[in-house]
C-alpha cells in the first residue's frame, strides 16, 4: 500500500480503458520515475539522520557505557574495578532497594486502578453532548500540567503540612479530623501522599488522551445499541470500551513506563526519601547511589533492573490487552 | 457528630436535590449528577492555584499560618504585601555579574521554544519516513525505537554528563538542545498521524516534480496541523519544566533557566518560600497562554495521532 514507487494510478482518468491505461502508465513511470527512484531510497534515511545520529551519540554509546559500567566497581573518576555480578547481587539483597522498588509497584498500580478510571470517567463526563462550560472544566482538569513535577512536589509539601494545610483543612471541613495529621511525616501516609500529588498532576492529562478516543467513537453504534435496548454500562463494555481499547493500551502501558519512573514529584514533595525511606523510588535509589555516592556502577545495575522490569510489565500488559481484544 | 458545617450542609442539600430529580425524571438527575461532579472536581482541582495565589502575596512571616488569605479585620501591609514579587523581580548581584528574572524567563523561552522548533522539524520529518517509505531496517527501527522508551532516562544521565563535558558543551545550551532535539516518542506520535495521509497526494506530489522535502514541507506538515499543536504543547511543557537536565549541564548563574532558579529560593540557604511560589505563579503564565491557544489543536492532534493504530 504505502509502496511510493507504484505506479501513479492516481492520475489515470478514471474514463480510460485498461488497455490505455496500460499503455500511459510505463512511459510516464520513464519520464519522471528516474528522477524520483533514487531520491525515494535516499530521503528516509536522511529524515531519520538527526534521530539516528543522536541515538548513536547520546543513547546508545551511553547504554553501552552504562552496560559496562554496571560489572564495575567505580569510586571516584577513573578508578575502576571489575566485580563480576556483584553490582547485581548487592542490590537485590539490599533492603532499601526491595523497599524502593515495593514503593514503586506500589505506586504504578495505584496510578493504574485509581488514576486511569477516574481519567477515564471525567473523559466520558466532558464527552456528553450537552453541557455548558466544557472547555473551562477541560482547562481546569488539565491546568496542573502547566506545572512541572518540581512545583508540584514543593507546592503539595506546603499543601500537606498539618494545621493550616490546605489538605488537612478540607478533610477536617468535610469530616471532622484530620486536622494534625502529618502526611509526610508518618510513614504510612508518606506514599498515598504522592498518589494524591501524582493524581492531580496527571489525571487531566490521561483524561485528554481518553477524550480524543471517545471523540472517535462511531455514534451510530452507539445510538443502535440504544435502540435495542442496551442499558447504558452495557453500551460502555460493549461499544464504547472495545472502540478505544487502543487507546487504553497505550495509555496503560505510557503511564506504567512513567510511573516506574518516578523521581522528582516524590523528591521534591519530601525533601529527600521521607521519614525511614518510606518515599525510596527505584530512580530515587539510583539517583542517590549515581550523584551522592558517586558509585556508578551500582547505579547502573539498578538501571538495568528497572529496564528489566519495566520492559516485562509492558510486554505483559500488552500481550494481555491483544488476548483481551481478541476474545 | 454535631450540627454539620457549610461544607457538610452544601454535600447534603446537593444529594438531597438530586434524589428530587431522580424522582422526576432520570435525564434531569443525570446531568445534574454531571455538572456537579465537574464542578466539583474543577474546584479541586484549582483550589491549589487559589492557595498558590494567596500564598505568593502572604508576607514571609504568615505564609504557614492561615489556610488562604488571613481574615479581614488581620489583613494589612503587614501580612499581605508585594514584597514576594519585589524581590523576585529585583536585580541580584552573582559572582558573574547582576541577573535578574526577567533573564531567567527569556533563557527558558529561548530553551522551550528552540528546543520545540527543532524537535517538531526533526521528529516529523522521521515520522513521515517511518509512515510512507518502505526502506532497509524500517521493522527493526520502529521496534528499537518503541524498546528505547521503555529506559529510564536516569541512567543516562551520568554517561551523558561525561560526553557532554568530554565534547566541552558544559555550561552551553548545546548541552540541553543536541542531545533533545529528536524523541523516539515524537517520532511515533507523527508516524501515527502521517499513516492516514493518502498515498495518491504524494504521488501526485511527486509527479508534479515536488522535490522529497518540499512534499514534507507543503504536502504533509499542513495535513497533520492539528498533530503539531499537541506535539508543540507537549514538547514545550517538557521543556519549560525540565529540572534534571538544566541543574546537571549548566552552571553560570546566568544562563540558569527559571525551574533551577525557582528551586534556589528554597534551596540549602535561602528559605523563601513566597518568592518560589510568586516565581511559580508567574512561570505559570507562558504555558498558560499556550494552551489556551492550542487546546483545540491539542485534542484534535491527539484523535489524529496516537489514537489510530
Amino acid at each position: 500500500m504505502s509502496n511510493p514507487t507504484l505506479t501513479p494510478t492516481a492520475t489515470i482518468p478514471q474514463t480510460a480503458g485498461i488497455a490505455a491505461a496500460t499503455a500511459v502508465v510505463p512511459k510516464q513511470q520513464r519520464r519522471t520515475g528516474g528522477g524520483w527512484r533514487w531520491k525515494v531510497r535516499v530521503t528516509p534515511y536522511l529524515f531519520l539522520l538527526p534521530y539516528v545520529l543522536t541515538t548513536l551519540v547520546f543513547f546508545l554509546y551511553p547504554l553501552l557505557h552504562a552496560t559496562v559500567l554496571a560489572f564495575f566497581q567505580t569510586s571516584g573518576p577513573g578508578r575502576r574495578v571489575f566485580v563480576g555480578t556483584e553490582n547485581f547481587t548487592f542490590v537485590l539483597a539490599d533492603p532499601d532497594f526491595r523497599k524502593a522498588l515495593f514503593n514503586t509497584c506500589l505506586f504504578a498500580v495505584a496510578s493504574i486502578a485509581v488514576q486511569l478510571p477516574l481519567s477515564l470517567g471525567l473523559a466520558m463526563l466532558l464527552n456528553a453532548k450537552h453541557g455548558r462550560m466544557k472547555a473551562f472544566f477541560r482547562l481546569a482538569i488539565f491546568a496542573p500540567n502547566l506545572v512541572g513535577q518540581v512545583f508540584v512536589g514543593i507546592l503539595f509539601a506546603m499543601l500537606f503540612t498539618p494545621r493550616y494545610g490546605l489538605f488537612n483543612r478540607f478533610l477536617h471541613e468535610l469530616i471532622g479530623w484530620g486536622l494534625e495529621m502529618r502526611w509526610l511525616g508518618d510513614p504510612a501516609l508518606v506514599m498515598p501522599a504522592v498518589v494524591i500529588a501524582s493524581l492531580w498532576l496527571y489525571v487531566g492529562f490521561n483524561m485528554i488522551y481518553f477524550l480524543a478516543a471517545l471523540q472517535n467513537v462511531d455514534q451510530s453504534l452507539v445510538e443502535a445499541a440504544r435502540i435495542d435496548g442496551a442499558d447504558p454500562w452495557d453500551i460502555f463494555l460493549n461499544v464504547t470500551l472495545p472502540s478505544i481499547a487502543p487507546v487504553v493500551t497505550f495509555v496503560v502501558v505510557t503511564s506504567t513506563i512513567g510511573s516506574f519512573q518516578l523521581f522528582e514529584l516524590p523528591y521534591t514533595l519530601l525533601q529527600g526519601f521521607g521519614p525511614n525511606n518510606s518515599g525510596l523510588t527505584v530512580v530515587g535509589y539510583l539517583y542517590n547511589y549515581a550523584f551522592d555516592s558517586g558509585d556508578l556502577g551500582t547505579a547502573a545495575a539498578v538501571g538495568w533492573l528497572l529496564t528489566f522490569v519495566i520492559l516485562m510489565v509492558s510486554l505483559a500488559q500488552i500481550r494481555l490487552s491483544r488476548k483481551v481484544s481478541d476474545d | 457528630m454535631n450540627t454539620p458545617n457549610e461544607l457538610q450542609w452544601t454535600l447534603i442539600v446537593l444529594a438531597a436535590a438530586f434524589v428530587a430529580l431522580l424522582l422526576v425524571s432520570r435525564r434531569w438527575a443525570t446531568n445534574y449528577a454531571r455538572t456537579v461532579v465537574l464542578i466539583g472536581v474543577g474546584t479541586v482541582m484549582l483550589l491549589p492555584f487559589a492557595w498558590l495565589v494567596c500564598a505568593a502575596f502572604k508576607d514571609a512571616a504568615v505564609l504557614n499560618d492561615y489556610t488562604f488569605l488571613p481574615p479581614v479585620d488581620k489583613i494589612s501591609n503587614k501580612t499581605v504585601n508585594l514584597k514576594n514579587f519585589e524581590t523576585l523581580l529585583g536585580e541580584k548581584q552573582t559572582v558573574q555579574g547582576p541577573v535578574n528574572f526577567w533573564r531567567y524567563v527569556a533563557n527558558s523561552l529561548f530553551l522551550a521554544s528552540a528546543g520545540t522548533f527543532i524537535s517538531l522539524v526533526f521528529s516529523s520529518m522521521g515520522g513521515y519516513a517511518l509512515a510512507k517509505y518502505r526502506f532497509a531496517g524500517r521493522g527493526p527501527l520502529i521496534t528499537f525505537m518503541l524498546a528505547s522508551m521503555t529506559i529510564p532516562g536516569v541512567v543516562l544521565l551520568a554517561p551523558n554528563f561525561e560526553i557532554i563535558w568530554r565534547l566541552g558543551w558544559m555550561d552551553t545550551y548545546k548541552a540541553l538542545l543536541v542531545p533533545g532535539c529528536v524523541s523516539a516518542f515524537g517520532i511515533f506520535l507523527f508516524r501515527q498521524a502521517i499513516i492516514g495521509v493518502p498515498n495518491d497526494l504524494i504521488e501526485a506530489g511527486r509527479i508534479d516534480g515536488c522535490s522529497e522535502f518540499r512534499i514534507y514541507m507543503t504536502l504533509i506538515m499542513p495535513l497533520v496541523r492539528p498533530m503539531t499543536g499537541a506535539f508543540c504543547l507537549i514538547s514545550f511543557l517538557g521543556a519549560w519544566n525540565a529540572f534534571l537536565g538544566p541543574n546537571i549541564f549548566l552552571q553560570s548563574q546566568q544562563k540558569l533557566t527559571l525551574p533551577v532558579v525557582l528551586n534556589q529560593y528554597i534551596g540549602e540557604y535561602s528559605q523563601q518560600y513566597g518568592v518560589f511560589l510568586a516565581g511559580t505563579l508567574l512561570a505559570i503564565i507562558p504555558p498558560a497562554v499556550l494552551f489556551l491557544s492550542l487546546q483545540r489543536e491539542f485534542i484534535g492532534g491527539l484523535t489524529s495521532g496516537a489514537v489510530k493504530q
